[in-house]
């Protein structure tokens, strides 16, 4: 397995260097992990990539590096001290001079590409390097590139990584992987995909970091998938537009991060009451207020469980990883709608931003429900039923009048304030979570069944909590772990078979342990210890490893 | 021909609301429209009650939220005749912000503000348009912010269908509705209301005497005679079609929904989600 990182300045083109490098070395045949680590700024400051590939399914980033492709001289100096002894850093030779660091490979990355006509195409003259350190072939290079760019730059870009190629030496042998035919995608799209093949129709939002990938992406396919983005004019439009559409008939989803989420949290309620079927993403960053704007946090799930007045069943899910967030946004609008509920999704910057290999998504499985097509005899919007769910026809499409409500109202869907009809209706919505406790996906075990040691965690550290665990067990033993995906309700079954006599350690991405809080308040169980981090920057397996260790367990 | 019930009502008696009631069932049956094409929608306030009162589906949303809902469900299927109903409160306080841009999105919807310069629900504070120096339970000394001019404001921020009505004016009013409701775009009235029980200020007889109805030789389409006659708002207040233009609506602009076949009704093609896959491959 191999980890190199891109870094420079915002606007110096690292994102299209990762994009075309990424690409090319799946079509290699690599397993392909890149997570990014951007400011939050246009121009200047300082950004990178970090591009960790190999023969092996890998779910972590890793700060171990073998190679560091420095835009800048800022750099060098920041990350030299994670690369390896044996490593490399390629740069442009006005940056730095080999007699410097025998570890640098400095070659006229601008120079060359001024000659070759096109500044811009540096950046390819290091993936064509790049290509060979690795010892990999440029048979993929055409039809990679004109895949990602336009006609007219096309040529410059080929030639320039066929000069960075003749201009190194082979430093590392070929691995032999298996994954030229699987997806690459971030969590973001993945997402978005997830949306198209649950059914979507609308989405609403307001530009918000980490988030807006996902509405950049549906709006870039939504001619053809047939979904209307529209960009709302602030949050709290966007979710309102999502029930109005909903109610009609279009099966919608509104997206944001924290901020954008506070801004939500009424029409949470009147989702619920209304039963108005809802998605709502949240793709979280550090808060409190703009925190971190384009940095990763863990830190929105108490919010996320409790946000509005008042009580009324929902569901909320956390992504795991990009194949999660394919099938748990299908399986979200299908829960919605079956339930006519709102259900949160809980993304994050570093899922959300970051692409791995994914073996193609199956849609062949999906069968999308949706609304009655019509009713017979009296309709009554909200008739109380045993299971908690109504018929939901759509206006306009039946000949009955169907109305929605955000205070209390009757069997109709009249206002009321009838005691009475008060208790029938919450119990009748609150019962809706029988069925709804009946198909929670347990999170799935890690690692070792008999183990001494659990490691509890939730969403995106999934990946590196796997690693970790993978690592553990080949150094010690008796190592295990339970990352939820589901999340609230809270799966407890395998909670309380596995939490008993074992030593528990949340990891967590929040500053509080909020997963241990709603588990001590859900089954009584207490976490011995935590690892907790929110510096904005997601923990990767070998810190988690780090900290296990730390504790004195082995 | 009498398709639409009504309902009784949680309004007090004299409540300038029962005539905006009867004159939007009178437009609504005037121009054939059938209760279950039609969908009411509003926020929440006196005004907003609206529709509980009538035989149409409904959706009673949040506080300042009618139009956000409203537009997407027009999106959704613009087979329903989409009407909102909500106060001065609901539409230029908590949903100012919405106001103005669905002003900019016009999604062919009608909007029905009952003006009647107060907060009734909440019982009688100041609202976007009440008067300067208008005494109230929280204004004690008097509002001492300048009233908003709605139909100034919609027209600043381009909407192309712009009225006023007056609730004690019926066969006006219902002349501007029926207009409204088949305007092709958003199309905005703010009606003056009395409100019997807290603006004493603002009553029947004010309004009955400051109203003024545009003659038929004003030209609703100049824009610039438009805003001097919605800039009167002194002795005699002008009413009826301030302004209406042709432009092309929301969904005449998108791709999408340009050629008339609802949202809901596209079927998504078999190969789509194959296609999008094999992008990422």
């Amino acid at each position: 397995m191999y980890n190199i990182l891109i870094g420079g300045a915002a606007g110096q083109g690292i994102d299209t260097t990762v994009a075309i490098l990424e690409k090319l070395l799946k079509y290699s045949g690599y397993y392909i992990y890149t997570t990014k680590d951007f400011m939050s700024r246009v121009r200047g400051g300082h950004n990178f990539a970090m591009l960790r590939f190999g023969m092996e399914e890998i779910t972590s980033h890793s700060r171990k590096l073998d190679g560091i492709i420095a835009l800048n001289y800022e750099t060098i100096n920041l990350h030299k001290d994670k690369l390896t002894s044996q490593g490399f850093i390629l740069c442009d030779s006005n940056i730095l001079k080999e007699e410097e660091d025998k570890r640098i490979l400095s070659i006229p990355m601008v120079g060359k590409a001024k000659e070759l006509g096109n500044a811009k195409a540096a950046g390819s003259i290091a993936v064509g390097a790049v290509l060979k350190l690795f010892h990999e072939s440029l048979d993929g290079v055409h039809s990679v590139l004109s895949s990602v760019m336009k006609k007219e730059i096309l040529d410059v870009n080929v030639r320039a990584i066929e000069a960075g190629f003749e201009s190194v030496e082979s430093k590392y042998p070929h691995l032999e992987g298996k994954f030229k035919d699987y997806m690459l995608i971030s969590g973001n799209k993945a997402l978005g995909l997830g949306a198209i093949a649950g059914g979507l129709k609308f989405y609403s939002a307001y530009p918000m970091s980490p988030s807006t990938g996902v509405m950049e992406y549906l709006a870039s396919v939504g001619n053809e998938a047939l979904v209307v983005v529209e960009q709302a004019e602030d949050e709290i439009a966007a979710v309102n537009m999502a029930l109005g559409a909903s109610y009609a008939g279009a099966r919608a989803m509104t997206g944001t991060s924290g901020g954008g989420f506070c801004l939500k949290v009424e029409a949470l309620g009147f989702s619920g009451i209304a039963e108005i079927p809802l998605v709502v993403v949240d793709v979280q960053r550090p808060g409190p207020a703009t925190g971190l704007p384009t940095r990763t946090e863990q830190s929105d799930l108490k919010f996320a469980i409790s946000a509005s007045q008042g009580e009324f069943p929902r569901m909320v899910i956390a992504l795991r990883n990009q194949e999660d967030a394919f099938y748990q946004t299908v399986r979200s609008l299908q829960l919605a709608e079956k339930y006519q509920i709102p259900v949160i999704l809980l993304s994050d910057q570093y899922l959300g931003d970051s692409i791995a290999s994914v073996k193609p998504f199956d849609v062949s499985g999906i069968t999308l429900n949706g609304p009655a097509e019509d009713a017979d005899g009296e309709y009554l919007r909200y008739r109380i039923t045993e299971d908690g769910i109504s018929k939901r026809l759509i206006p306009g499409v039946t000949k009955h009048l169907v109305s929605a409500d955000s205070d209390e109202h009757d069997e109709r869907g009249w206002i009321t304030e009838s005691a009475e009809v008060r208790n029938q209706m919450m119990d009748k919505r609150m019962r809706k979570l029988d069925g709804l406790m009946e198909e929670l996906l347990e999170p799935e075990l890690i690692g070792e069944e008999n183990c001494h040691t659990l490691l509890l965690g939730w969403g995106s550290t999934y990946g590196p909590i796997k690693e970790a665990i993978g690592t553990l067990n080949k150094k010690k033993g008796g190592f295990g772990a339970l990352v939820f995906g589901d999340i609230y309700p809270l799966p407890k079954k395998k909670l309380l078979k596995y939490a008993e006599n074992r030593n528990l350690i949340d990891v967590e991405q929040n500053a509080t342990g909020q997963l241990a809080s709603l588990i001590r308040e859900q089954t009584g169980i207490i976490c011995d210890r935590s690892i907790l981090k929110y510096d904005g920057r997601q923990i990767s397996g070998e810190e988690i490893v780090e900290e296990v260790m730390k504790g004195g367990l082995n | 021909m009498d398709q639409f019930k009504t309902y009784e009502t949680a309004w007090c008696p004299g409540c300038g609301n029962f005539a905006i009631l009867n004159s939007l069932k009178k437009a609504l049956e005037e121009l054939g429209k059938s209760p279950e094409e039609v969908l009411m929608v509003a926020g929440i306030g006196q005004a907003a009650k609206t529709p509980q009162y009538l035989s149409a589906n409904s959706f009673c949303g949040l506080h300042g939220r009618a139009l956000p809902a409203a537009v997407a469900a027009k999106i959704a299927n613009e087979e329903l005749t989409v009407i909102v109903n909500s106060g001065d409160g609901d539409s230029y306080g908590e949903g100012g912000n919405h106001f103005i841009h669905n002003i900019r999105r016009n999604v062919n919807i009608t909007h029905f503000v009952h003006d009647n310069q107060i907060y009734g629900l909440t019982k009688g504070q100041a609202s976007p348009t009440t008067s300067e120096g208008h005494v109230t339970g929280v204004q004690t000394d008097g509002s001492k912010n300048n009233p908003l001019n709605p139909v100034l404001l919609a027209l600043a921020s381009g909407a192309g269908f712009v009225a006023r009505g007056f609730s004690g004016d019926q066969s006006q009013l219902v002349h501007i509705m029926k207009e409204a409701i088949l305007y092709p775009g958003y199309a905005f009235v703010d009606i003056f209301q009395p409100c019997i029980t807290f603006n004493k200020i603002n009553t029947f007889s004010y309004y009955k005497n400051i109203v003024s109805p545009l003659g038929e030789d004003y030209d609703p389409t100049d824009k610039q005679n438009a805003f001097k006659i919605s800039m009167e708002v002194g002795d005699k207040i002008p009413t009826g079609i301030l302004y209406r233009e042709e432009k092309l609506d929301f969904h005449k602009k998108h791709a999408l929904l340009r050629d008339g076949i609802p949202l809901i009704k596209q079927k998504t093609k078999k190969n789509v989600m194959e296609h999008l896959i094999k992008e990422f491959i």
